[in-house]
């Protein structure tokens, strides 16, 4: 086996390959934000709440009523996306019209109280959430030990964010739901309801967030500093990728994986700071971000 | 007539008198991680120890009027020691006790010292704490990491575990704790092979365990404590460490993490602690005490907790043969001459660089098989006593004794 600055090339192929796995929850919130944002230029705070509560909820179905992962990846999704639709119609739309920085002091606030009470009635060590049955095990690829789950989690990840794209992208309802963001009065003439859209355009965001809460249940732990503690790195990934670009909010979400996996390797004491050295360059070269359009 | 007058002047003098004196105000900082990844170690329980300490003293001593406030230092050393600065010079706080997070108990240490109050360090690891960091007035209780390493470092290399790779948490407790645990090692005939260090709070191991499993050690030290420990079990378990034919020694475990984990998880694992509340009889009725006061239905109290409780106590009680909380160099010098008495770690004393003493306990964590209820977590391996669980003094290079 050849050997790459020193590192065994079995070494590197592995941390690739576990990257693209962090790349995947990167990439699944990163993509929520860059929805939410794209479409109703509201920079979602609430992102990593939301994360955290799907991953709850699968909790609490699994405890309360005895239903498993499966059932709850649907389940929990539908259940954050309500709440979110709720946030959206009490909130949120109240706050269109003004500074970006309204609903950003909102979504702060309501992931705040959100947590803080999660935390009173779970604490903060954590609660276990054991894997599926049927994705238990992994296979030896030589160059390493891939758990299945983990395999799960890429095609997962990957299936549901080039939907989503597609979806907005490529489809009627999307081409509608990016010219109502455009251009809300002559949409809305067209007799389409706007408000309507973007109500359950939140709510979607939010759903995807709690997807991604319920992909790292059995791997993370459930607690309710979970988002907190990924958000920010999210909104980082955000920024690279472009503020409101569904493409490059993917993108970006998967490299960025790979390269904080190669840190791991190189210089293990700055894998959580080199995503934000990265994103002060892109800042500095590019401040609409690498895939953005100057506004 | 006269003789009577003089008498009754003389017992109302007495009670005036004795009331004046001894009316005593103390006041006690618990300093806390109350949100993050220690807060289930320490956090609300902690601050409910030391409620029930002041609680239990009052009763007996009715002329003292103990006062318990806490505060969140985030684990942040500038928020630790600006607390500690207000707490001294506004609150007129006279002792901080938990202090969980080695590198907030470092930086407010001389802080503590030198505004003269007590710190009751009961929630850091590091043993430089007692060793070149040592301060007059700093009483480090519960444990350290030259405690947790011996006493699980050499149980493990004696049962053939003899080459190490270590995952550690890079901050002073990590490494304090890496440095205490390869000692160690070394010195029991086995061999480290290699270390990681991770930033503190991570959520994702699966890097540094592929790192682990590639060193090809039979043993993967954690240097890490709480959520930390927790998601690299977890993880680990997933990447099939274990299945692999590799262990994990979990250098500091507390019982919260162990209930986090569950027993399928975690069975197996060995470490070192100075309580579990299934000890004995005291033990079990001071956690059905400190239960009602933490008033959180299913929560297991972790040493942290217990060691605010003994320490608190402790302390209250070096007060009382003072007379004043004032100054907090004596009250530290009276803590070390008098021996400790409590119910969660029994009998102990307390050296002259500040290391509280008592006997440690080497468990294992039972199968689910084994367990009979939620909260029977561990079996007892072995007792490890008190003269033999901590760094000899003459080890620690703490200024105060070798000068």
């Amino acid at each position: 086996m050849f050997t790459i600055f020193g590192v065994p090339s079995g070494a590197l192929f592995g941390q690739l390959l576990i990257g693209l796995i962090n790349g995947s929850f990167y990439a699944l919130l990163s993509l929520g934000l860059a929805v939410i944002f794209g479409m109703l230029n509201i920079i979602n705070f609430t992102h990593g709440a939301q994360y955290m509560l799907g991953a709850l909820t699968a909790y609490i179905l699994l405890q309360v009523s005895g239903l498993g992962y499966w059932p709850s990846l649907i389940i929990a999704p539908i259940v954050v996306g309500l709440i979110g639709i709720i946030i959206e119609r009490f909130f949120l739309q109240w706050l269109y019209k003004l500074d970006h920085l309204y609903g950003l002091l909102l979504t702060f606030g309501l992931a705040l109280i959100i947590e803080g009470v999660s935390r009173h009635y779970f604490g903060t060590a954590g609660l276990p959430y054991t894997l599926p049955d049927s994705l238990q095990g992994g296979h030896n690829l030589g160059f390493m030990f891939l758990p299945n789950y983990r395999a799960w989690v890429i095609a997962a990840s990957l299936t549901v964010c080039l939907v989503t794209w597609f979806l907005i992208e490529r489809t009627r309802i999307g081409a509608y739901l990016r010219a109502a963001t455009e251009n809300p009065t002559l949409v809305r003439a067209f007799g389409i309801n706007v408000p309507r859209m973007i109500t359950l355009t939140y709510g979607f965001g939010a759903a995807l967030a709690a997807f991604a809460g319920v992909m790292a249940a059995p791997i993370y732990n459930v607690s309710p500093n979970m988002g907190s503690e990924l958000i920010i790195v999210v909104f980082a990934v955000v920024v690279i990728g472009g503020m409101g670009s569904i493409l490059g909010a993917i993108i970006t979400g998967f490299a960025l994986g790979v390269v904080e996996g190669l840190t791991k390797v190189f210089f293990p004491e700055a894998s959580n700071t080199v995503i934000f050295v990265i994103m002060a360059i892109v800042l500095l070269v590019r401040p609409a971000g690498l895939f953005g359009r100057r506004a | 007539m006269k003789r009577t007058l003089g008498l009754a002047a003389l017992a109302a003098m007495l009670v005036c008198g004795a009331a004046n004196a001894q009316q005593i105000n103390v006041k006690i900082g618990v300093l806390t991680d109350m949100a993050s990844l220690y807060a289930d170690d320490t956090g609300q329980g902690s601050v409910a120890a030391a409620k029930l300490a002041a609680q239990d003293f009052m009763k007996d001593h009715k002329n003292f009027k103990v006062e318990v406030i806490s505060a969140d230092h985030q684990n942040k050393a500038d928020i630790g020691v600006a607390t500690v600065n207000q707490w001294a010079d506004v609150d007129h706080v006279n002792m901080v006790a938990d202090v969980p997070n080695s590198g907030v108990a470092l930086a407010i240490a001389p802080v503590v010292a030198q505004k003269n109050m007590v710190f009751v360090a009961s929630g850091p690891a590091s043993s430089d704490l007692t060793g070149p960091k040592c301060q007059p007035t700093t009483i480090h209780m519960t444990y350290d990491t030259w405690m947790l390493a011996n006493g699980t470092g050499r149980a493990i290399v004696k049962n053939g575990g003899d080459t190490w790779f270590f995952l550690v948490s890079d901050y002073a407790f990590g490494h304090a704790l890496e440095r205490d645990t390869a000692a160690v090692v070394e010195k029991n005939g086995g061999k480290v092979l290699g270390q990681v260090a991770h930033p503190i709070n991570t959520s994702d191991f699966s890097s540094f365990l592929l790192q682990a499993q590639q060193s090809k050690a039979k043993i993967i030290g954690l240097a890490n404590a709480g959520g930390d420990t927790i998601n690299a079990i977890k993880q680990g378990a997933e990447f099939g460490i274990v299945a692999g034919g590799q262990k994990f020694a979990g250098l500091l475990v507390f019982a919260p993490d162990v209930q986090a984990l569950g027993l399928k998880t975690a069975q197996g694992l060995m470490f070192t602690e100075t309580f579990y509340w299934d000890l004995n009889d005291q033990t079990r009725a001071w956690t059905k005490r400190w239960d009602k006061e933490r008033n959180a239905p299913g929560k297991l109290p972790s040493m942290n907790h217990a060691g605010v409780y003994a320490g608190t106590m402790h302390y209250l009680k070096a007060v009382a043969a003072l007379g004043s909380p004032a100054d907090g160099k004596a009250v530290a010098a009276k803590m070390k001459a008098m021996p400790t008495d409590d119910p969660v770690f029994g009998k102990g004393s307390i050296r002259a660089d500040g290391r509280a003493l008592h006997p440690a306990y080497l468990f294992e964590v039972k199968k689910p098989s084994e367990s009979k209820g939620p909260g029977d977590l561990y079996s007892l391996r072995a007792t490890i006593p008190a003269d033999q669980a901590f760094r000899p003094l003459k080890d620690g290079g703490c200024p105060l004794v070798s000068g």
